[in-house]
């Protein structure tokens, strides 16, 4: 029990140096948030005193001494663009990442090991080598410019080609403004809306899984204990089943495990193109209010994801790779 | 000479014909292309002409104009020289502070060596495109931060790698024998152990510069990075976002050759990757290690 509980220390430490670091970057950039949110006649006074309000008074030393000590008791103080507590803007942002980001990471891991694995099985064949040139062009696209594209294509597109009216599908926001739908039209009208965000995130996602199933998948095929296998006239299945893919897994379970953060995380392009209220979107809004304690509060909780899935991945790795173990 | 191209891999001479092509055409292509690429001429005569288009004074405009009457390849063929320069300059400062930072604390180990790693294993536990976007927003857009910001968000990995490969070097027979015949440490370091620790380098710089090029264009888009009127690929994206319907070609070409880019830099990254000579000895059973992760 002595490693995973080290492990967990390392996790608190590396966070805390996380925090410190942002803290860091965040307060020494130039540029001042008071000014730029109180009135130009303001005296000298009144900025003294909203300093005061925003927590931005005081040295530099004694502010991080401030801010470390409200967050180890969870506290991540109050946006200052918003004037909400950060837990809570974060909190209103959060359900919007996780739907796109879960659901998106679903759909890249089903097809992504689908067609690595259908890949891997006719290896340097033409159906390989096409479909090694679409994931890679897939992965290598912006998120933002095929968004944009899907967009064109769903909206003027639709409607160039003479599609139904149901089939052009909305490109901004969750909901259809002012339409005050409820129940099973107000879900029908939020999955029309995710529809393209979704297939911009899955289609890219599945795609970088591919590629890397095919590689993992193919090394396993090629392994002499496979050629073996086969040699005592294993049915291909079977040794498949056996032999390849257990050994395959591995790796990519610790892929789906380090893309864990994506699903926080991976969506900042597709959010704001598609006006989608997430936490990206709610990042970028914060970057340029120069709001401090929003920006350092999410850059926290990205941190918080990236070092536990790192640690789960590792406790997985463990459990598949016996010469991992403990 | 034909036995030769049929030696080298297809990939890497796919990946290096598309770089060649854009490098030539970032050299040479502005002077070929009509009209200054920057400037905004006659934009009635010549705004959001389609491609292959004439503009009134006769000049044809082979992927268009944009909202200003400004011929569409041309800008597209500066911006190639921004953006494959911040990728290439950006991922090359990357992986020479990381081969720095990680032969450092592999030769010096103790505390010196914990330091750098956990400095390295933090930035690695921020997603390297959060790190960009709040250092680009607060420190200042343009393209000093730009470069910059990617070489500070960037070192991580390329440290890792050659701190491994640096421990497995000094320790082999011909580094004690430079030792024993009273060498200076740093010209061991720089002489017998680097050389043999940066080949696994070379990898992760190539398939940097893809990524570096991605993020510089992600922040352009969201104007973070390179600013107008000097075009780059994300910019211009950014540029052609609102005449998307009446004018899509703006915003498709500088995409095109963004995915065109980033597939070379992979391929021939892949490559070199498989290549014979840099593979490791490899046992029955493929070791599980850790697969590089997309950075967006």
């Amino acid at each position: 029990m002595r490693r995973p509980l080290l492990r967990v220390i390392d996790a608190v430490m590396l966070l805390w140096l996380v925090a410190t670091i942002t803290f860091l970057l965040v307060r020494l950039a130039p540029g001042d948030p008071t000014t730029l949110l109180i009135a130009p006649t303001a005296t000298a006074d009144e900025i003294a005193r909203q300093r005061i309000a925003f927590g931005l008074d005081g040295s530099l030393p004694a502010q991080y001494g401030r801010w470390l000590g409200a967050v180890l008791q969870g506290e991540l103080g109050t946006s200052i663009s918003r004037a909400l507590p950060v837990t809570t803007v974060i909190a209103e942002a959060l359900p919007y990442s996780l739907f796109l980001g879960g659901v998106s990471l679903a759909g890249s891991v089903v097809f992504g090991l689908l067609i690595g694995a259908w890949q891997a099985r006719r290896a340097g064949s033409r159906g390989d080598t096409t479909m090694t040139v679409l994931t890679t062009a897939l992965f290598a696209a912006p998120h933002f410019w095929l968004a944009l594209g899907l967009i064109v294509i769903a909206t003027s597109g639709a409607a160039v080609l003479g599609a139904p009216d149901w089939a052009r599908l909305p490109a901004f926001g969750v909901q259809s403004p002012a339409a005050n739908l409820t129940g099973w039209a107000q879900l029908v009208d939020i999955a029309r809306h995710s529809v393209l965000p979704l297939c911009v995130l899955t289609v890219t996602g599945a795609a970088g899984i591919a590629r890397y199933a095919r590689g993992s998948l193919t090394a396993a095929w090629n392994a002499p204990h496979v050629t073996t296998a086969r040699a005592r006239g294993l049915p291909a299945s079977l040794v498949q089943r056996r032999y390849v893919v257990r050994n395959a897994m591995a790796p990519i379970v610790v892929l789906v495990g380090l893309s864990l953060p994506g699903i926080v995380a991976g969506s900042v392009f597709v959010e704001q193109v598609f006006a989608w209220p997430g936490l990206g979107r709610t990042m970028l809004g914060g970057i340029a209010a120069r709001d401090y304690p929003l920006v350092l509060g999410i850059t926290l909780l990205y941190a918080a994801v990236v070092i536990a899935s790192n640690l789960v991945a590792d406790l997985i790795v463990q459990r598949l790779d016996p010469r991992r173990a403990i | 000479m034909k036995a030769a191209l049929a030696r080298l891999d297809s990939r890497l001479l796919w990946g290096g014909a598309i770089l060649s092509l854009l490098t030539l055409g970032a050299i040479f292509g502005a002077a070929l292309t009509p009209g200054d690429p920057l400037a905004i001429g006659d934009v009635v005569g010549t705004r959001l002409l389609p491609p292959m288009a004439r503009s009134s004074a006769g000049a044809l405009h082979v992927l268009g104009t944009d909202a200003f009457g400004r011929d569409v390849l041309g800008r597209l063929l500066v911006a190639a020289r921004l953006s494959l320069g911040v990728g290439i300059v950006g991922s090359l400062l990357a992986a020479t502070l990381g081969a720095i930072i990680g032969a450092t604390g592999a030769w010096l180990g103790g505390v010196t060596d914990r330091v750098l790693l956990a400095l390295g294993d933090a930035l690695l536990a921020v997603p390297r495109l959060v790190l960009l976007l709040v250092v680009a927003a607060l420190w200042g857009p343009g393209l000093p931060t730009v470069v910059a910001v990617l070489a500070l968000t960037g070192w991580m990995g390329v440290a890792r790698l050659v701190r491994a490969e640096v421990l497995g070097v000094r320790v082999l027979p011909y580094v004690e024998a430079a030792h024993a015949l009273g060498v200076a440490p740093l010209r061991v370091l720089a002489r017998h152990v680097l050389p043999n620790a940066l080949g696994a380098a070379t990898v992760a710089v190539t398939l940097g510069v893809g990524s570096a090029i991605l993020l510089e264009s992600g922040l352009s888009f969201l104007g973070l990075g390179i600013q107008p009127p000097s075009p780059s690929w994300g910019n211009m994206i950014s540029g052609g976002r609102e005449w998307l319907l009446t004018a899509p070609w703006i915003a498709l070409s500088p995409g095109v050759a963004l995915v065109l880019t980033v597939v070379a830099c992979t391929l021939i990254g892949d490559a070199l990757d498989k290549a014979p000579g840099t593979e490791r000895a490899t046992g029955a059973i493929p070791e599980v290690s850790r697969p590089r992760v997309s950075t967006r």
